[in-house]
């Protein structure tokens, strides 16, 4: 008990002072901040800021007690992960309470990156976190409109879980439950933030949803659940994170994302991720589909210390297809450690797996999978792809894929391969008068051109762009 | 009969039993046993053998050359067997099992083969395990000197099908500069028994050593071969054909160590698996920094014979260096109606044809060992097992 006042004290002493902090830049909107440090407290406060219903509030207890039980999974995973100080982290911070630092603090870099990419100005303050709003409603007021018209829910997952309880409860946390692992466990107790979709049956939604248009809500959260249902025979794309760097303090990330298409629907989730070098990024993400349903997972993973996602699919009815297309580019400092899980649960399901990863510098990039066929099932198809490309001599490039197949009416084949950028390649290159540098951001961009192309238009622009500014001063 | 066992290996024995006692049993948490069958592990009752059955078939010899039964050699080629005898460490999830081999050993096989001295004929041991509940440990140690050429072939059998026997073997293939070195097992025991093999090739400069495992015996078996290419140019073939019938099971294990640039390392296994048969393939790549243009292939391949078998594949690559060709392949297939059908459709018959396509799938594996005798008695194995399904 005189633990729990200690933390108390602490926690009121940390409130206290951020409070003073957000006053400086922000005097009108500075109410809550879940102090440092997680206990059963914190926990309860969250619950209390977010006036969370008592079956919520119940199911953050009892992940918390979960959470606190499992091991850190460094049996399989890097070492780095004891770097994270859970006692150290600020588990919840009401938006606008977000530490504001001005423009000199933002290091050079990023505004150098936001330059090259030309990232609008105002979206600029807000990534960099200058400012903590952008106000985009007006960019997105006219395709909301629309979206209500046709009966989608698209609103962030508080708003989920109290105004659309009959929907958001049935699959809420039954995709990935909370002792997935780890760290769905920490998100399920402390989650806030992220978006709850629900797409009518038989609509399909012509543009991509974007997290973006509702940026200035708490869809960048350090811990954002989001819960996308697709009824029968919809469709959906789904788009989050953007291509600029994202400058952070904050030093956890730890999202859960369920996906379930019902039967005949198909959802696409994009993520393009660029947090900054001092993140651990620590994602849960799975997709139910049932009966000729598809679930599509587009990755991209390009920022961060050390990231850790599998987006997996369960294909629970018959015909049912996952894929995963992921990319990811290390550079010095950075492991990327992706991959994909692919659990067949009925006839005739296929799945396919392409990764392509790219090492820079001391850059560390994994690929861990899961292909899982079980018992007295026909017909299951699986095909992983993993290419690895490293460019400079100290880079590092690993694979671990982990194939079960039982019975003999399956085909799976799993394949990878490492290669450099050939002298041959860049020669060929430099001889038509083309620089080195630019030769190997060509080879790049070749590489992954071919996966580059599945994300959308926009999107596929400034990643090109955004590989060729990594790829800078990584020859000569 | 006088025992003359030199001190420094009665103290290595010492040192290892209470190395095994220290040590904890594997768990299905370790990553070297994921999927892996911790029952198998329970070896209680069982206790080490008094007297071992081993007969040898040696060829003519070239002067110089050392061959002759392990327990003979710890005695008469002490200094030998010490430089080179389990000198690297177990990796692969076994080390409390090699432990336990190296505080019993007491029979096998030590071959020493002079620079520039080349060994024609294969060096032939059988290992006949006899005995209920008794736990064989043969150890086979094999030096090539500079250039020179070996091939040493092991057969492991039962002498009845009701024994339950367990055998721990391990093999330690220290290929020299420049030298050929060729390995391979047969196992064959009894379906009561079960068999630990652990494998330890350290390639030199030049050296091209290959290692070839044939399971078709055993309730269980657990292979665990690593290969370490210490000088440039050394080049390692790591090959294995397992065929599992009825309610048997294979662990096999493989780690492919490029420490030096400009090695080169090719591994296939094939697995073919009829009945309830379960198999788990783990294999990993590891390029050190600096191992520079390195060539590493690593291909792992399951023939479903039938809708109830189970096979598990973890092909691993881990690469630390520049200029790197790897790459590693993993498939699980049936054979498909259409081959069933052309053969059919020139007269055989489906059963016969679905026999002459795993047969064809597994000598695959077979022809690279590159030894027309070893090559030879192999192929015989696979034909008795085939015959008995």
């Amino acid at each position: 008990m005189s633990a729990e006042a200690t933390i108390d004290q602490e926690t009121q002493a940390a409130i206290d002072v951020d409070r003073a902090k957000g006053d400086f830049h922000f005097p009108e909107n500075h109410k809550y901040d879940a102090g440092v440090g997680l206990s059963t407290d914190t926990i309860n406060y969250i619950s209390d800021v977010k006036d969370d219903p008592d079956w919520v509030r119940e199911f953050r207890l009892k992940a918390y007690d979960t959470f606190l039980s499992k091991p850190m999974p460094t049996n399989w995973a890097t070492e780095d992960l004891n770097n994270i100080h859970f006692d150290e982290i600020r588990y919840y911070l009401a938006d606008s309470q977000k530490p504001m630092r001005n423009w000199e603090d933002v290091p050079d870099e990023v505004l150098e990156t936001f330059e090259r990419l030309g990232v609008p100005e105002q979206e600029r303050a807000f990534l960099a976190g200058v400012e903590a709003q952008y106000d985009s409603e007006t960019a997105y007021s006219s395709v909301k409109e629309e979206l209500e018209k046709d009966g989608v829910i698209f609103v962030n997952s508080t708003e989920g879980l109290k105004e659309h309880e009959e929907i958001f409860r049935p699959w809420f946390g039954k995709v990935i439950p909370t002792g997935d692992n780890k760290f769905s466990a920490l998100n399920s107790a402390v989650f806030s933030g992220g978006s709850f979709i629900y797409i009518p049956k038989g609509l399909k939604v012509k543009h991509p949803l974007q997290a973006y248009f509702r940026i200035n809500s708490e869809n960048f959260g350090q811990f954002e659940r989001t819960l996308i249902i697709a009824d029968e025979g919809a469709e959906v794309m789904y788009m989050e994170g953007c291509t600029a760097p994202k400058f952070e303090t904050a030093t956890l990330h730890s999202a859960v994302v369920e996906l379930v298409a019902m039967k005949g629907a198909k959802i696409q989730y994009v993520t393009v991720q660029n947090w900054s070098s001092n993140v651990f990024n620590l994602v849960t993400k799975r997709g139910l589909a049932h009966e000729d349903a598809e679930v599509r997972w587009i990755d991209c993973n390009i920022g961060s210390r050390l990231t850790m996602k599998y987006p997996g699919v369960v294909m629970k009815g018959e015909r049912a297809r996952g894929e995963v297309i992921s990319i990811a580019l290390a550079n010095s400092g950075q492991h990327q450690d992706t991959g994909a899980k692919m659990i067949h649960a009925a006839n005739n399901t296929s799945s396919n797996v392409v990764s392509k990863s790219i090492s820079v510098g001391e850059g560390r990039a994994t690929y861990r999978g899961q292909v899982h066929i079980p018992k007295h099932l026909k017909g299951c198809k699986n095909n992983t792809e993993c290419d690895a490309l490293m460019i400079n001599a100290n880079s590092k490039t690993d694979t671990y894929p982990a194939i079960t197949v039982r019975g003999n009416q399956h085909v799976t084949q799993h394949e990878a391969s490492v290669s450099q950028v050939s002298q041959e390649m860049l020669f060929y290159m430099q001889q038509r008068g083309i620089s080195e540098a630019a030769a190997m951001s060509l080879a790049v961009n070749g590489f992954i051109n071919d996966l580059v192309s599945e994300f959308p238009m926009e999107y596929s622009v400034e990643l090109k762009r955004l590989i060729e500014l990594e790829m800078e001063g990584s020859v000569g | 009969m006088t025992t003359t066992t030199p001190v420094w290996f009665e103290e290595s024995q010492q040192r290892a039993l209470a190395e095994y006692d220290a040590l904890a049993m594997p768990s299905r948490k370790d990553e070297t046993w994921r999927f892996g069958n911790m029952k198998q592990l329970n070896f209680e009752g069982y206790t080490p053998e008094v007297s071992s059955d081993l007969s040898y078939n040696i060829p003519e010899l070239p002067e110089g050359v050392i061959c002759m039964p392990f327990e003979e050699a710890v005695e008469q080629h002490g200094e030998l067997v010490q430089q080179y005898f389990m000198r690297r460490e177990a990796r692969l999830g076994s080390a409390k099992f090699t432990a336990f081999h190296k505080a019993n050993v007491k029979s096998g096989l030590f071959v020493y083969v002079p620079d520039n001295v080349k060994v024609e004929q294969p060096i032939e041991v059988s290992h006949v395990i006899s005995g209920a509940k008794q736990i064989a440990f043969p150890h086979t140690l094999i030096v090539t000197g500079k250039n020179a050429e070996v091939s040493v072939l092991d057969r492991f059998a039962s002498a009845n099908e009701v024994d339950a026997g367990l055998c721990i073997a391990v093999n330690d293939l220290i290929a020299g500069d420049g030298s050929k070195l060729s390995y391979c097992a047969i196992q064959e025991l009894n379906l009561q028994s079960r068999m630990i093999q652990v494998n330890a090739t350290e390639v030199g400069r030049d050296a091209h050593a290959s290692a070839f495992t044939l399971n078709t015996g055993a309730q269980w078996a657990r292979n665990e071969a690593i290969s370490l290419m210490t000088g440039e140019g050394a080049h390692s073939d790591m090959l294995a054909c397992s065929i599992p019938s009825g309610t048997q099971q294979y662990d096999q294990r493989t780690y492919q160590h490029h420490a030096a640039p400009h090695t080169n390392s090719d591994l296939l296994y094939k697995n073919t698996l009829y009945g309830t048969s379960r198999t788990v393939f783990s294999g990993l790549i590891l390029v050190d920094e600096g191992a520079h243009y390195t060539d590493a292939y690593q291909t792992c391949r399951n023939l479903m014979m039938e809708d109830t078998a189970e096979s598990n594949s973890m092909p691993g690559l881990e690469i630390n260096a520049d200029q790197v060709k790897c790459s590693h392949g993993s498939t699980s297939a049936s054979i498909s109606d259409e081959e069933i059908f052309y053969l059919r459709a020139r007269g055989i018959a489906p059963h016969q044809a679905r026999r002459l396509i795993a047969n064809g799938f597994s000598i695959e594996a077979v022809e690279r060992i590159g030894n027309d005798r070893i090559e030879e008695l192999v192929v015989e194995a696979i034909d008795r097992k085939f015959a008995s399904i």
